[in-house]
């Protein structure tokens, strides 16, 4: 290694790279404080804005109906966690049911097609209607008829299809030189699927993946249509009698408050994965002027 | 002479035409080939020959239409055959590498070790590192494949090959994606197993590594084996209009 010191032309262009980035911080805090200010004083100014203050923003009500509404985000929750676990686990069954090619599992696989056209193709909130007031009149013994069971079965069903479709995609993302490699070396196709396709499929897909699980979440405040008592319902009942919609806004901070991180820890995942992939020149490569 | 490790005999193979209606597209029409333990057939033709059909076919990662692939004198291109465990005799290393993207290096080496030959984790390492270090890569053996060379990717897709013992070795065109500068250090490696008596076919367009290390040369063209002979035959004094025309264009 020779001793490198930075010659006048490296110093030079250093100092102008400087200059730029101080002139770059400048223009964002003044856009920043216009475009704040701006809104600001459009809301400040609004003829109802008094009025719409209290009814939204009341920070006594925010306080008082906290608890309650805290209360229904816990079924949120748990609807979110199961429905993401059996839809994960399921979706990637469907999906590797769907591209596989055994004879066997032909029946399974026409099932499926039907299945994920069906659950992709009509909107949550009917078969939410649907499951909630559809089951019951079957008055089948062994099936749960709460509302929140009834609704998070249809969040899981639709979801369920949409995860499948993301798994199918990554699988068929994945080169078909990949299985080559694999089962040249020796490798049965179970084997094939589990160690080397599904691996790359899943990774191919994290972003998708992570998205439609915060759109679960959000969506899981559907149920509130079955009289399940989650945030949004609880936000409900704490507005009726009187003209306070403060509690719609707790909920609305409280979902925030969840998927927020949600999709900043996905993120932080996916970059703690030792492999890049194929985002690697384009994240890893340093800022292209 | 002994018993061939690796025969074809009047293999076919044809790919569907491009769209409806389209005829087949005639790849191999009856090749016959015979490789015996320790020997190394090259194959050479033009780009769109059959030189990966070929190689894949054996590998049986492709159906014949017709014909036999026979090893040990076991015709495994019969569907009853235990395919799985014919091609865990044998190992393909490909023109792009294929390494697998989501392993590190070790452990797309000892991946196979594992899955395919029943060892050990602690086995396989030790035997893959072994092998890297053979390759000269072992201390890349942590590392991801995008974060290698071309050169040492396909070194270690070569130690991923080589790593199960394979009785055949498979290679095809492992040089024709590397820069110039990096073809030499895997033609070296492989100019040493063809020393160590690894029984290879190898489909390549360097010339002067086919004289080097063939036993036999194999032309092929127009599906079929047009020529083939020692080196000094088919390189230097090829008898037919086809293959001088292929030499004369690669020079
Ligand atoms: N999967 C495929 N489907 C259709 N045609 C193919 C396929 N693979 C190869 N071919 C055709 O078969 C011929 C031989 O290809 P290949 O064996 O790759 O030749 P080589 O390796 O000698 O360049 C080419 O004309 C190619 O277009
Ligand atoms: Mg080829």
């Amino acid at each position: 290694m020779t001793d490198w010191q930075p010659s006048e032309l490296a110093r030079e262009r250093e100092a102008f790279r400087r200059t730029q980035r101080r002139r770059a911080l400048a223009v964002a805090t003044v856009a920043t404080a216009v475009v704040v200010g701006a809104v600001a004083y459009v809301v400040a100014t609004a003829p109802g804005w008094e009025r719409a203050r209290q009814a939204f923003f009341s920070p006594e009500r925010a306080v008082e109906v906290l608890p309650e509404v805290a209360e229904g985000l816990l079924l949120n929750l748990r609807v979110w966690v199961v429905a993401s676990v059996v839809g994960l686990v399921v979706g990637l069954l469907l999906a590797v049911v769907r591209t596989s090619r055994l004879p066997a599992l032909f029946p399974l696989r026409v099932l499926t097609v039907v299945y994920v056209d069906v659950f992709r193709g009509v909107p949550v909130l009917l078969v939410l209607l649907l499951a909630g007031f559809g089951l019951p009149a079957l008055r089948l013994e062994w099936l749960p008829v709460s509302a929140a069971f009834l609704g998070g079965l249809a969040i899981v069903l639709t979801y369920t299809a949409y995860l499948a479709e993301i798994f199918r995609a990554g699988i068929e993302s994945v080169h078909p030189s990949q299985v080559a490699a694999a089962r040249s070396l020796g490798l049965s196709r179970g084997q094939t699927v589990r160690r080397v396709v599904l691996p790359q499929a899943v990774r191919n897909v994290t972003a998708p993946t992570a998205s439609t699980l915060v759109s679960l979440q959000k969506d899981s405040g559907l149920i509130s249509i079955l009289g399940a008592v989650d945030a949004i319902r609880a936000a409900q009942i704490a507005t009726t009698g009187d003209y306070n919609f403060t509690p719609y806004v707790v909920a609305g901070l409280l979902f925030l408050l969840l998927s927020i991180p949600l999709t900043r820890l996905v993120d932080a995942w996916s970059a703690r994965q030792g492999w890049r992939g194929r985002l690697r020149g384009v994240s890893g490569g340093g800022v292209i002027r | 002479m002994s018993a061939s490790l690796l025969s074809l005999r009047g293999v076919r193979k044809t790919y569907p035409g491009p769209g409806r209606g389209a005829a087949p597209k005639v790849v191999l029409d009856g090749v016959d080939l015979d490789v015996t333990e320790h020997e190394c057939v090259v194959l050479i033709g033009a780009s769109g020959s059959g030189k990966s059909t070929l190689l894949r076919v054996i590998d049986l990662l492709e159906e014949v239409d017709d014909g036999q692939v026979l090893l040990d004198g076991v015709d495994v291109a019969d569907p009853w055959v235990d395919a799985n465990a014919a091609r865990a005799r044998m190992a393909m290393v490909f023109q792009q590498y294929n390494l697998f993207p989501h392993l590190r290096v070790l452990d797309n080496v000892t991946l196979a070790l594992r899955l395919v030959h029943g060892r050990g984790r602690a086995e396989a390492a030790a035997s893959g590192l072994a092998m890297l270090e053979k390759v000269g890569l072992a201390h890349k053996a942590r590392a991801y494949p995008d974060e290698l060379s071309g050169g040492e990717q396909q070194r270690a897709a070569i130690a991923r090959a080589l790593v199960g013992a394979p009785e055949l070795l498979l290679l095809d065109e492992v040089t024709s994606a590397l820069d110039p500068e990096l073809v030499g250090e895997v033609l070296d490696l492989l100019v040493a197993l063809r020393d160590e008596g690894t029984t290879m076919v190898v489909a390549t367009h360097e010339m002067g590594f086919a004289r080097e290390v063939a036993d036999e040369v194999v032309f092929l063209h127009d599906g079929q084996v047009h020529e083939r002979g020692t080196p000094a035959q088919v390189l230097d004094d090829p008898q037919r209009e086809r293959t001088r025309d292929f030499l004369r264009r690669l020079r």
